[in-house]
């Protein structure tokens, strides 16, 4: 390999792309090519650094100097100032909040100050297109370890002790499953790796498959070694053409190098992996169901027991792991499990990745050790609220999850508190919402998604939410009464006790959650028909402050229904029967004499 | 369903995209993946000929492509508008963006305009929650659109 005296690192996740950073990076190549520098700086487009708010990110290594939303144009003057006069252009430096101060290194920044990374420890350093930069930041040495030294009871052992949970969202065990595939009898067992991310504002799997691919296939061979299978699987959602392109590269190139294929470096054990692609069903991510649609069949889930390590893919034991689970496997085994125990919470170790996203300052991807707190995520690594409002609710675990508010924010985040607080971990969709939302309408919003990715096998699931979505619809109408309130609360938990799969049983949850915690805003929707965001169009009234008024008759012109009566230089007046509420008076008046109440 | 013929030639694509998984009836998805890549859609005759050859009833066939959100069996206008609604861009104002391209487009969530220039469909978050509110426009993305900006995003395929 050549020796770069310097690093150019590019940010090439979905994010950044959007932003156009595969142009940046054109630029930056030709640039150096230009000056004749291709021998010492190197040019690579990595994974996603998480720091999504201020992509495109470029870094410079060895200096660690952290360049934010860089256009394609600020190509040159990098090369021309930083490379080669080694002055740092400081307008594309991050700028701390609180200070104003130009930050360069990334170290220093409140966003990735209290971060460790784990899962995400090759994300925004190596080029995922490039095998060698893997086994350069020890790729494959687990494996090979696990291979050369150790048998499948030894690598189980350490994973059981390590602690590790599935980190897809429901938290068992990872050493015990491969446990218990071990010890299933069969000709045939397949491994399979569920990337299916349906979660809206969830996307951390997708950053680790484009960002360090190998980390997934070489933890997915350890779990053949372990179990003793020889074919992997791959189930990853047809939306995501980057990741799968960048797997695609990964497999090719591990089989190439002989780390996957017959009789991998040397010992009989032999291993595989194939692509299967999902279709757009969020059900798909229930194990039994995901295993359907690998089958060629609609994603419907079935009941457990049997369990897929017993009886899954084709009725063949097969160990479904979740792609931020398989990224922690490489460490845990080359680190050992007191290292990854060390970190964490009591009941759950390691790290988690959460996607961090909605009305606050620093949207991303961060990975923090399980039991920091709320606060700490959403205040030091987030950076506050956006625009300085203020915070009211954060929603953890997606469609399945549940909203927590201001008395939770102390809580150290690990599977069991989340639960203990009515939400859960899922697989780390964090949404921060602030006082502009209207709780009600965000549990309308997560039931109009479950109603529509239900996949209708069982009545519970399929028309108990869709009644909910109906009552929710009519509260925000205007239209609901005190006893809708307790509909809500029976029906849910019937739906939770009796639906067939992980989807129903807590679809009701972001009801159950904002009814507990906002309990003051569902009675102000029934009894006082109000909604204190302004957010239920139905529930607000439109008026025209008198004071303010000079008879323009720009809104009465705007009106699309004559809602709006007045003469000339007179005060006009909205007509509440006729109003629909569509705002265009607001929008027009230049006086600011609309308000709404 | 419009009833369109389908010429030899896109039939022996077919036939050679079914016989590249080996007619197998478990690999049905990656052929129906496969096959709206071809055809862009999933009309009924596809599903018959893809039926046929995997030696499964029309009814699975259709089963599944009914099933999966990514699957249409309606053709897609020349430019795809996809407004994302997962719950970042939720949050962050996507349905006033939706609202706004009805209005402009004049067609549902789930249409194609009549002159197949465009079609409406929301999808379920694709990660660029940093950008939110996001559009994608066939591949392109379009990052923090608010609803004043949908005009200039139709202006620049109405030229």
């Amino acid at each position: 390999m050549a020796k770069y005296k310097m690093h150019v690192l590019v940010c090439g996740g979905t994010g950044c792309h959007a932003s156009q950073s595969d142009l940046l990076l054109d630029n930056l190549k030709t640039i150096v090519a230009d000056k004749g520098l291709d021998n010492e700086v190197q040019v690579i487009a990595t994974g996603c650094f998480g720091f999504c708010e201020k992509g495109p990110i470029v870094k410079i290594m060895p200096d660690n100097t952290f360049y934010t939303q860089v256009t394609p144009e600020d190509a040159r003057e990098i090369i021309e100032e930083h490379l080669i006069k080694g002055r740092k252009v400081n307008r594309l430096l991050y700028v701390d909040p609180e200070n104003q101060e130009h930050i360069a290194d990334s170290k220093h920044m409140g966003f990735y100050k209290k971060q460790l990374r784990i899962a995400l420890r090759n994300c925004g350093f190596i080029d995922p297109e490039n095998i060698d930069e893997y086994i350069a930041r020890d790729g494959y040495e687990a494996m090979a370890k696990c291979l050369t030294e150790m048998t499948p009871q030894q690598v189980i052992d350490i994973m059981k002790k390590s602690g590790l949970r599935g980190r897809g969202g429901g938290g068992f065990p990872t050493g015990l499953k491969w446990e218990i595939t071990n010890r299933s009898v069969s000709d045939i067992k397949y491994v399979v790796c569920n990337a299916d991310e349906g979660d809206p504002g969830a996307f951390m799997d997708r950053s680790i498959l484009e960002g360090d691919p190998h980390s997934v296939i070489e933890a997915m061979a350890i779990c053949g070694y372990c179990i003793g299978g020889e074919h992997g699987l791959v189930y990853i959602r047809a939306e995501y053409p980057l990741a799968i392109n960048r797997l695609k590269i990964a497999i090719e190139q591990a089989r190439e190098y002989g780390l996957l294929g017959k009789n991998i470096l040397g010992s009989d054990f032999s291993f595989d992996i194939e692509l299967r692609y999902g279709a757009g069903a969020f059900v798909c991510g229930e194990e039994t169901a995901l295993i359907h649609s690998m089958e060629g069949l609609r994603g419907e889930p079935t009941v457990k027991p049997p369990f897929p390590s017993v009886s899954g893919y084709f009725e063949k034991p097969t160990n479904v792991n979740n792609v931020e689970t398989f990224a922690n496997v490489p460490v845990i085994i080359n680190k050992g499990a007191e290292w990854f125990s060390s970190i964490g919470s009591e009941k759950s170790k390691g790290t988690k990745v959460f996607a961090l996203a909605g009305k606050i300052n620093n949207v991303g991807l961060i990975e923090v050790p399980m039991g920091t707190t709320l606060r700490e995520v959403i205040y030091e690594i987030g950076g506050g609220i956006k625009d300085g409002k203020k915070f009211k609710a954060v929603q953890t675990g997606g469609p399945s999850g549940g909203c927590l508010t201001e008395k939770h924010l102390d809580v150290p985040i690990d599977y069991d508190n989340l639960i203990a607080s009515g939400s859960m971990m899922g697989s780390g969709g964090m949404i921060v919402m602030d006082e502009d939302d209207c709780m009600v309408s965000v549990a309308k919003f997560y039931l109009d998604f479950t109603v529509e990715e239900s996949c209708g096998k069982c009545s519970p699931c399929r028309i108990g939410n869709k009644r909910l979505y109906e009552i929710l619809d009519k509260i925000t109408q205007g239209k609901g009464t005190r006893d809708d309130i307790d509909r809500l609360r029976n029906l849910s938990t019937v739906i939770k006790d009796t639906a067939l799969c992980g989807l129903g049983q807590t679809s009701p949850n972001p009801v159950l959650s904002t009814i507990d915690n906002f309990w003051d805003e569902y009675i102000e929707h029934v009894t006082d028909k109000k909604c204190r965001s302004g957010q239920c169009k139905a529930l607000l009234q439109y008026f025209i402050d008198a004071e303010n008024c000079v008879g323009c008759t720009a809104c009465a012109r705007n009106c699309p229904v004559n809602a709006i009566a007045g003469e000339r230089k007179g005060i006009h007046v909205i007509d509440q029967t006729t109003c629909i509420k569509c705002g265009a008076c607001m929008e027009k008046c230049k006086f600011n004499a609309v308000y709404i109440k | 369903m419009a009833n369109i013929k389908l010429s030899a030639e896109k039939l022996d694509e077919l036939k050679a995209i079914c016989k590249s998984f080996k007619n197998d009836k478990g690999e049905l998805i990656n052929v129906l993946h496969k096959a709206q890549g071809l055809f862009g859609y999933l009309p009924a005759e596809v599903q018959e000929v893809i039926a046929k050859e995997l030696n499964i009833s029309v009814a699975h066939v259709y089963g599944v492509v009914s099933f999966y959100s990514f699957f249409t069996m309606l053709p897609k206008g020349e430019y795809p508008v996809s407004i994302c609604l997962g719950t970042a861009c939720y949050v962050r104002g996507a349905e006033k963006v939706i609202d706004e391209f009805k209005r402009i487009l004049n067609i549902n969530v789930g249409e194609t305009s009549p002159d197949g220039k465009f079609s409406l469909a929301c999808l379920r978050c694709v990660g660029a929650c940093g950008l939110a509110p996001v559009v994608l426009v066939g591949e392109k993305v379009y990052g923090r659109v608010a609803p004043d900006g949908v005009k200039d995003i139709v202006a620049e395929y109405t030229k």
